[in-house]
């Protein structure tokens, strides 16, 4: 039996370890970050809770409340969003779904397209897919990002999406903030250094930062209503085709006693 | 076919009228309980038989996603969500399929890397290295043509980059791009094509091809970690004295790969099914948009050394022919490498290091794929372009020649 070299192969380990350390290196050179003073507003996360089922009542109720006006969820029924958060059809129907709607209806804004165009220059987008699509951070940074801008015709600007057609249509609860930008760096980008309350709403701003989070954690469930179901199925899953596996191993190694 | 009935049993009743009819007995003799394998296979010989499992898995999620989806510009997008949503365990025939895609390249990938590791391409089994390269092929065919299904703003802006290569062929080029089309844009006709393809034309290759490859596979048997020919040393029985029986030897091992495979796949489907938007990318739950397109147009992660090619080099049509040429090599590789010996146990520290360099050219490039196109990542790609076709290119200059350990007459254990 000849024994492969080892040194050979210690050798050929060695350099393939040497190039495989100095390309992260080289990759996170090429993206460097920038550092970043005052309020940095990218790195805002939303922490949501998708199986905090209270939280889901509460986004539930802020997106009718708050969105439903304008954004459309067209994929969801009024009925499963009851079901899945536990709402009871009595107060679903009571709180939640508009007189004009039935039950088993998905979740259309009565607001026309057409309208949206002539009043903010575009439709307002439906909602169903954004949190898988940009992602729940961003959702809660566009939030949180208003701030008064008087060159718009909103009035205001969003930190998150620059010159977005969407008023600041929550600051009666956060009240309204002007942001003070430094000056610009070396890439031409301004940051915003402090924001300035310019007038206060009826939140505070943890209770606002609450209201925010649970409305994005609702559009998390809402962008993918089965996630819950498929983690608490997905346990079971794993755990049995371990069991299967052990036992797999155990008849192989009977088998394979008498191979040498 | 007159099978010999040497060693089967006797059978009577059902069985033995059967058995007159159909060679049942003789087959699972031929195929299975007669068939000797090497008996030193390691965790590498696990990924043929899971690429078979892979394609059974996404035969079955997509005949099932298949009664639900909705073919066309206007109802495709929306068919996926009520998948997602209403149907009852759409959501994770849904996941199945797409995790599965990406598992069938991990385990076609790793499969490849075997060959590699072990020289299986290698006399004789050079067709069979070549079926195999004809299944990669018609797998990124269907897994491109897969990926427009949906109708993303990812499928959309992807079937436009990938079907423009075409348009680089000189002469033939713009009028074949909008044949494959089916229009003058990537629309309604392109998008019902490709699901004829995706779902009727191209799994039958594929099925046709994974048949091919096994009928070459059983001409000369598997080949072994150590590079040895069972077949050149046999008992006074026949059979090699390093061989053991497929069956059941080797199905109940292989029966243990299969375990630890779908329990590592049930944890991507359940618990990570877009793994952080490698194996479904974030801009694609946006509908398709023709006036919107994404910021960074990648492909899912199997296609991106290749993409990464395509992008090192500035001009496009060199570009879109440097991207087909490092497909191609894999092709010719039976015959670019020179060196007689099979297995790298008994090849030189110079093969080891080449097989290295293009290992991780191929990751890295890979990784750069899935990067925008600017600044050290340009730069990156490049190097690790040129050191990937060097691997080919070179490889008949390094390998002749070249000074070899003596490989055993016999399989030994426990190395690597």
């Amino acid at each position: 039996m000849t024994e492969p070299k080892p040194r050979g192969f210690l050798r050929a380990a060695a350099c393939l370890a040497a190039l495989l350390l100095s390309v992260p290196a080289l990759v996170a050179n090429a993206a460097e970050e920038h550092g970043a003073t005052g309020v940095d507003w990218q790195a805002w996360t939303a922490n949501n809770q998708v199986w905090n089922t209270e939280s889901l009542q509460r986004g539930a109720t802020n997106f009718v409340n708050y969105c439903l006006g304008c954004h459309s969820l067209k994929y969801m029924r009024y009925s499963r969003m009851g079901v899945d958060l536990g709402i009871p059809e009595a107060r679903l129907q009571d709180t939640l779904i508009p007189t004009n709607a039935k039950p088993t209806d998905y979740m259309l804004s009565t607001f026309p397209a057409v309208e949206g165009e002539t009043w903010f220059g575009k439709a307002p987008p439906d909602l169903s897919l954004t949190a898988r699509a940009k992602g729940t951070n961003y959702i809660y940074q566009f939030l949180k990002g208003f701030y008064v801008d008087a060159s718009k015709a909103t009035g205001t600007n969003n930190l998150a999406l620059d010159g977005a057609a969407m008023p600041a249509v929550l600051s009666d609860l956060e009240g309204v903030k002007a942001a003070v930008f430094g000056e610009a760096d070396e890439a031409g980008v301004r940051h915003v250094e402090r924001f300035d309350q310019v007038a206060a709403g009826r939140m505070t701003p943890e209770q606002f930062d609450s209201f925010v989070r649970d409305t994005v954690n609702f559009l998390d469930y809402a962008s993918e209503p089965t996630q819950v179901q498929r983690r608490a199925l997905g346990i079971w899953v794993v755990l049995f085709l371990a069991v299967f596996t052990l036992f797999a191993w155990l008849l192989k190694r009977e088998y394979w006693k008498d191979v040498h | 076919m007159a099978a010999s009935n040497d060693g089967l049993p006797v059978r009577t009743g059902f069985l033995g009228w059967l058995n007159e009819r159909l060679p049942v007995d003789s087959f699972m003799r031929d195929q299975l309980t007669g068939y000797y394998a090497p008996k030193n296979f390691n965790f590498w010989y696990f990924f043929g038989v899971l690429s078979i499992v892979a394609l059974v898995i996404q035969l079955f999620s997509g005949i099932f996603l298949t009664m639900f989806y909705k073919v066309g510009e206007e109802s495709s997008f929306d068919s996926v969500e009520y998948i997602m949503r209403e149907v009852k365990y759409g959501w994770l025939i849904r996941y199945v399929h797409s995790t599965g895609a990406s598992a069938f390249f991990i385990v076609v990938y790793l499969h490849m890397f075997r060959a590699f590791l072990y020289g299986s391409y290698k006399a004789p089994r050079e067709l069979l290295w070549l079926f195999g390269m004809l299944i990669y092929l018609a797998l990124m065919a269907e897994a491109f043509m897969g990926y427009v299904l949906p109708w993303g703003n990812m499928s959309f802006w992807g079937a436009q980059v990938i079907v423009n290569l075409f348009g680089t062929i000189p002469v033939i080029g713009p009028g074949l791009v909008e044949w494959i089309r089916g229009d003058y844009g990537i629309a309604d006709a392109t998008l019902n094509r490709f699901f004829s393809l995706h779902v009727v034309a191209v799994p039958l290759v594929l099925l046709l091809l994974v048949a091919l490859h096994l009928v070459a596979l059983r001409q000369n048997g598997s080949n072994n970690p150590d590079g040895v020919e069972i077949k050149a040393r046999k008992g006074a029985d026949g059979k090699p004295l390093d061989g053991i029986p497929f069956h059941p030897y080797y199905t109940v091992k292989d029966l243990v790969g299969v375990g630890l495979f779908l329990m590592l796949f049930t944890v991507v489907v359940f618990f990570v099914p877009t793994l952080g938007g490698l194996f479904l990318e974030a801009p694609n739950f946006e509908p398709a948009n023709a006036l919107s397109t994404p910021e960074h147009i990648a492909p899912v992660w199997y296609f991106t050394p290749f993409y990464a090619i395509l992008r090192a080099v500035p001009d496009q049509q060199m570009g879109a022919l440097l991207m087909a040429a490092s497909v191609a090599f894999f092709v010719f590789l039976p015959w670019l490498d020179r060196s007689p010996v099979k297995s790298w146990r008994y090849r030189p520290l110079r093969w080891r290091i080449w097989l290295a360099i293009f290992t991780i050219s191929f990751l890295v490039l890979g990784y750069l794929g899935l990067k925008p196109a600017e600044g050290t990542y340009v730069l990156l790609a490049r190097i690790f372009t040129a050191l990937y076709f060097a691997f080919f290119i070179l490889m008949p200059f390094y390998t002749r020649g070249e000074p070899t350990d003596r490989v055993p007459d016999r399989v030994t254990f426990h190395h690597d």
